[in-house]
């Protein structure tokens, strides 16, 4: 086991995070974009750390109701990640990739769901796919899984995770969209010795 | 009137009547509190993991159930609060997401469940009521007047335990 923890995340790393965000976020928007057939922008991402304990009302409050995305990944690199959108985002995207009034606000529905789905995968191997190309390291990402519940225990997930080996987590924040902003969270969390081969594999290792 | 307490996630706190102390949003954590129904004195801990000695960060006690868990009998045993009358419930321990269990947090929700049950056996103080497991997410109350403990979850009734 390694002993590096995220306390002792550099500026550098954060950097390096950051970037993945920009083209992760890049190559999810050009393909959110082609599949809903919609012009769509995106911001240029935060990059967040902060005490994990914290990380359950850190998008919104607690209780309110959020979509989160999990996917296990291995290969060079094993741990999970998490794409997180609040309930009007998913929303947005559900209603127009079903080719439903913007507006419309019924209960997701299993079709919904495995829609929602596909949009979480997509944006995930986009993420992942930066991740890869920047480290040069095999990833390989699971079939996505999905919960509609209260932020905090969609959130308890992450925090558990980063639990593990320290006191805080870090994630990234996206913004893209046309006349609607979605707003996205993704989290990356390797397990320890993963977080060691990213670093030495980016030349910043501690 | 009675006050509501909030106990974040790797937190703890007591609480007397008519006092109510709650956690919002629990998932794969528990929420798991000790009743004195005499003097109706009663604390909540939150959290997050089984066991706080095969970790290398262990800082904040409230975080794991062995630590956590005895932290909060000293503190109810101060607030006034006999052992020998203390019950205890829980919830919480949900598995978020259906993995398949490749990751180390696919069954951290079912470890903290049974991490609990260990800690209150090996102190002698009874498990009288739990509502863990399944797939989604909890906030729960203990209303210090009368010991009832709550259970709230989207689109499911409350039930009290």
């Amino acid at each position: 086991m390694g002993k590096f923890t995220l306390e002792e995340v550099n500026d550098r790393y954060v950097d390096v995070l950051r970037e993945i965000g920009n083209v992760g976020a890049g190559n999810a928007t050009t393909a959110i974009a082609s599949m809903l057939g919609i012009r769509i922008d995106m911001n240029v991402p935060k990059v967040e750390l902060l005490e994990a304990a914290k990380l359950g009302s850190a998008i919104c409050p607690e209780d309110e109701i959020i979509v989160g995305i999990f996917l296990e990944v291995q290969a060079d690199i094993e741990g999970s990640m998490m794409f997180l959108m609040k309930m009007d985002s998913a929303r947005f995207l559900v209603n127009k990739l079903m080719g439903r009034d913007a507006e419309d606000e019924k209960e997701f529905d299993e079709m919904d769901l495995s829609a929602l789905k596909e949009i979480g995968n997509i944006i995930a191997a986009s993420y992942l796919n930066a991740l890869s190309t920047m480290t040069n390291l095999v990833i390989m990402p699971s079939i996505p899984y999905i919960a509609v519940d209260m932020a905090a225990s969609i959130l308890s997930v992450p925090a558990i995770q980063f639990g593990q080996f320290g006191d805080n987590a870090l994630f990234i924040q996206t913004e893209f969209g046309d006349d609607v902003m979605i707003n996205g969270y993704f989290i990356l969390m390797p397990e320890q010795d993963s977080y060691e081969k990213i670093l030495t594999a980016l030349g910043l290792s501690l | 009137m009675s006050k509501v307490i909030k106990v974040g996630m790797a937190d703890l706190n007591v609480c007397k009547s008519p006092d109510i102390i709650t956690t919002i949003g629990l998932g794969s954590c528990i929420g798991l509190t000790f009743y004195d129904p005499v003097a109706k004195i009663g604390g909540m801990v939150h959290y997050m993991l089984p066991d706080s000695t095969q970790m290398n960060s262990s800082a904040n006690i409230a975080k794991y159930a062995d630590t956590g868990i005895e932290a909060l009998l000293r503190k109810v045993l101060m607030a006034g609060a006999n052992r020998g009358r203390l019950v205890a419930k829980m919830a919480g321990g949900a598995q978020m997401f259906q993995v398949s269990g490749m990751s180390a947090v696919s069954n951290i929700g079912e470890r903290n469940a049974l991490a609990a049950k260990a800690k209150l056996r090996e102190l002698g103080i009874r498990l009288i009521a739990a509502d863990t497991g399944l797939n989604y997410g909890r906030t729960v109350e203990l209303h210090c007047e009368t010991g009832d403990f709550y259970v709230k979850a989207i689109g499911k009734p409350i039930k009290m335990i």
